[in-house]
C-alpha cells in the first residue's frame, strides 16, 4: 500500500509530539483506542482560560503511520482554534486532507475522538473548578 | 549493500541462478511435453522430470515414484486433506489439525467440515507447540488424518515431527505434515518422520513459484488419494495436467542444492539470526521473541517491540523488507492469528515483525537491518502513549480502555 505524501510527511517529522501536565486544570486530556485494538491516541489541549483559545495541543499515538498522521494533523489544526471550533472538526476533513484509503478511516476517526475526548475533559475539569470556586 | 533487503524469506525465496540455469533449456530447446511417448521432445522432458523427481526424493529421503507434481504447496495440502477424506471417508470422517496451521490447510479443513467432516484444531502452547498428549486424547476410532506442519511459516517453530508421526503410526492414523518452510532448511526424513503425505513448494527453497510437490507413501501403508482435478490421468491419476517440465527442472535442482548445502548453510543462518536478535535484545528493552527459541528453523526471528505498533515500524525502515503480524498490514484487519493462537494477547501480535534471513543475506545487511529497525523503535516509542504510560508505572492491563 502506498502512502500519500501528506501521510509520509507527518510520519517522518511528526507536529508537536509530546505531553502536557494532566493536572493542569487549563489541560485537557483525551486518550482513545486501545492497544489490543492496535492504536491508541492521546491528544492534549491547553486552553487559554481569557480567551477560550487552543494555545498548545500535544500528542502521542501508538498505530499504524495514518493514525500518527491523523493525530499529528489535529494537533495542527487545533492550536489557534477556540473550543468550539476545534468540536467542528470533522473526521472527513482529515480523511480529505492526508487522502486516507478506505481502510485508514477509522484512523481519522479516532483522531475526531481524541479530539473531543480532550475537549470534554477540558470541559468537565473548567466546571468542576467554578464550582469548586462557588463553594469555597 | 543493495537497496532494498530482501529479509522476507518465509514469504518466498529468490530463485538461485544454479537453478535458473538447469530451467532455461526447456523453456525453447527442450519444450517437449513429459506425456508425449513416441518422440525425442517428450523423452527429453519425462528425463527431466524424472531427473526432478529423484533429487526431491533424495532430499527427503522418498522414492522418486512418491513424489506427485503439483502447482504449489497449496495445491498440494488441497490434494492430500481433501484426497485423503474422500478416499477413507467409509473408515471415518474426523481430521485433526491444529489452530497456527497455514491457511491453505486451516480453509481446507473448514471446508471439509461443511461437507460433513469433524475437525479438531488443536490449541498450541505459549511457545508454539503442539501438547503431544493432546493430540494422543484427541485421535478418535474415527480419526482418519492428522495434519500439522513441520515449520511455521510466521513463528518458525518446528513442531515434534517425528513422535506426531510416531503416534498417528500407531494409532493407524495417516499424517500429513506440510513441510514447505521446513525443506530445505533443516534435514527432513519422510522415513524416519513416518510421514505419510507432505506438501512442498519451490519458492520457499530458491526454485521457482508454480510448482511444488506432494510426497505420497507407496509402502508402509500405500495410501490412496481421491483426485481433485481430473483429466489425463498424470502423476498415477492423483493429478491431471500437462506437467511443468521447467518448474519441476527447477524445483529438483534447488532440492539437489539444498542437499549438498543445507548443513552449512544452516550455521550460517542461525549465526546470522542470532546476532540480529542479539543487537535487537542488547539495545532494546520490551522486545519478546514470540515462540520457542529451540524448537525453530534456524532463519526465523520473529520478535514483538512492545508499545510500537508494526506498520508504522515498517513504514519507518521501508528500505527492509519484512513482515507484520499487525493489523493493519493484513487483509482482514485482524491481527496474527498464529501470534494469537500462542496467547500472548493481541498487542504483542499488532508489535510483531518477522525477519525471514535467506541464501544471499550478509552479515552487512543484518547489522544494517538491526541499526536502522533499533532506531526506528526508539522514534516510534517516543511517540507511544502506552511506553510512556508503562514508564510511569501504570499497568496496562488495568486501564479502561474504550475499544473501537
Amino acid at each position: 500500500m502506498a502512502y500519500s505524501d501528506k501521510v509520509l510527511d507527518h510520519y517522518n517529522n511528526p507536529r508537536n509530539v509530546g505531553s502536557l501536565d494532566k493536572a493542569d486544570p487549563a489541560v485537557g486530556t483525551g486518550i482513545v483506542g486501545a492497544p489490543e485494538c492496535g492504536d491508541v491516541m492521546k491528544l492534549q489541549i491547553k486552553v487559554n482560560d481569557s480567551t477560550g483559545v487552543i494555545d498548545e495541543a500535544k500528542f502521542k499515538t501508538f498505530g499504524c503511520g495514518s493514525a500518527i498522521a491523523s493525530s499529528s494533523l489535529a494537533t495542527e489544526w487545533l492550536k489557534g482554534k477556540t473550543v468550539d471550533e476545534a468540536l467542528a472538526i470533522k473526521n472527513t476533513d482529515i480523511v480529505n486532507e492526508l487522502s486516507l484509503p478506505p481502510v485508514k478511516i477509522h484512523c481519522s476517526v479516532l483522531a475526531e475522538d481524541a479530539i473531543k475526548a480532550a475537549i470534554n475533559d477540558y470541559k468537565a475539569k473548567a466546571s468542576t473548578s467554578k464550582t469548586a470556586g462557588v463553594e469555597a | 549493500m543493495k537497496f532494498p533487503i530482501y529479509l522476507d524469506n518465509h514469504a518466498t525465496t529468490p530463485l538461485d541462478p544454479r537453478v535458473l540455469d538447469a530451467m532455461l533449456p526447456y523453456f525453447q530447446d527442450q519444450f517437449g511435453n513429459a506425456a508425449s511417448r513416441n518422440h525425442a521432445f517428450g523423452w527429453a522432458a519425462e528425463e527431466a522430470v524424472e531427473t526432478g523427481r529423484k533429487q526431491i526424493a533424495s532430499l527427503i529421503g522418498a522414492n522418486s515414484k512418491e513424489i506427485i507434481i503439483t502447482s504449489g504447496a497449496t495445491e498440494a495440502n488441497n490434494l492430500a486433506i481433501k484426497g485423503v477424506a474422500e478416499m477413507y471417508a467409509e473408515r471415518g470422517n474426523h481430521i485433526i489439525t491444529a489452530a497456527t496451521e497455514h491457511k491453505a490447510t486451516l480453509d481446507t479443513c473448514k471446508h471439509l467440515e461443511k461437507r460433513g467432516c469433524r475437525v479438531t484444531f488443536l490449541p498450541v502452547m505459549q511457545d508454539g507447540l503442539i501438547d503431544l498428549d493432546m493430540l494422543r486424547e484427541a485421535i478418535t476410532g474415527k480419526t482418519i488424518l492428522v495434519s500439522i506442519m513441520y515449520a511455521n511459516n510466521e513463528i518458525g517453530v518446528i513442531q515434534p515431527v517425528a513422535e506426531i508421526g510416531k503416534l498417528c503410526k500407531e494409532r493407524g492414523v495417516l499424517f500429513h505434515c506440510d513441510a514447505v518452510q521446513a525443506v530445505g532448511k533443516i534435514p527432513v526424513n519422510v522415513i524416519t518422520d513416518n510421514i505419510d503425505l507432505m506438501s512442498i513448494s519451490g519458492h520457499k527453497v530458491y526454485g521457482p513459484k508454480g510448482v511444488g510437490a506432494l510426497y505420497v507413501r507407496r509402502r508402509n501403508p500405500r495410501v490412496q488419494l481421491t483426485a481433485q482435478i481430473d483429466g489425463g490421468g498424470h502423476e498415477r491419476g492423483m493429478r491431471s495436467g500437462t506437467l511443468n517440465v521447467p518448474g519441476i527442472v527447477g524445483l529438483g535442482k534447488a532440492c539437489e542444492i539444498a542437499q549438498k548445502e543445507m548443513a552449512e548453510e544452516s550455521v550460517r543462518m542461525a549465526a546470522l539470526r542470532d546476532r540480529l536478535k542479539d543487537k535487537f535484545m542488547a539495545a532494546l528493552d520490551e522486545t519478546f521473541i514470540n515462540g520457542s527459541l529451540t524448537h525453530r528453523l534456524p532463519n526465523n526471528l520473529n520478535i514483538s517491540f512492545a508499545y510500537v505498533e508494526g506498520e508504522s515500524l515498517l513504514m519507518g525502515i521501508n528500505d527492509v523488507a519484512v513482515s507484520s503480524g499487525s493489523a493493519c498490514t493484513s487483509a482482514t484487519l485482524e491481527p496474527s492469528y498464529v501470534l494469537k493462537a500462542l496467547g500472548a494477547g493481541d498487542d504483542l501480535a499488532h508489535s510483531s515483525i518477522r525477519f525471514g534471513i535467506g541464501r544471499f543475506n550478509t552479515e552487512e545487511e543484518i547489522d544494517y537491518t538491526a541499526e536502522k529497525v533499533i532506531s526506528v523503535v526508539r522514534k516510534l516509542r517516543e511517540l507511544s502513549p502506552l511506553y510512556e504510560m508503562v514508564k510511569e508505572g501504570i499497568d496496562l492491563t488495568k486501564v479502561q480502555w474504550t475499544a473501537h
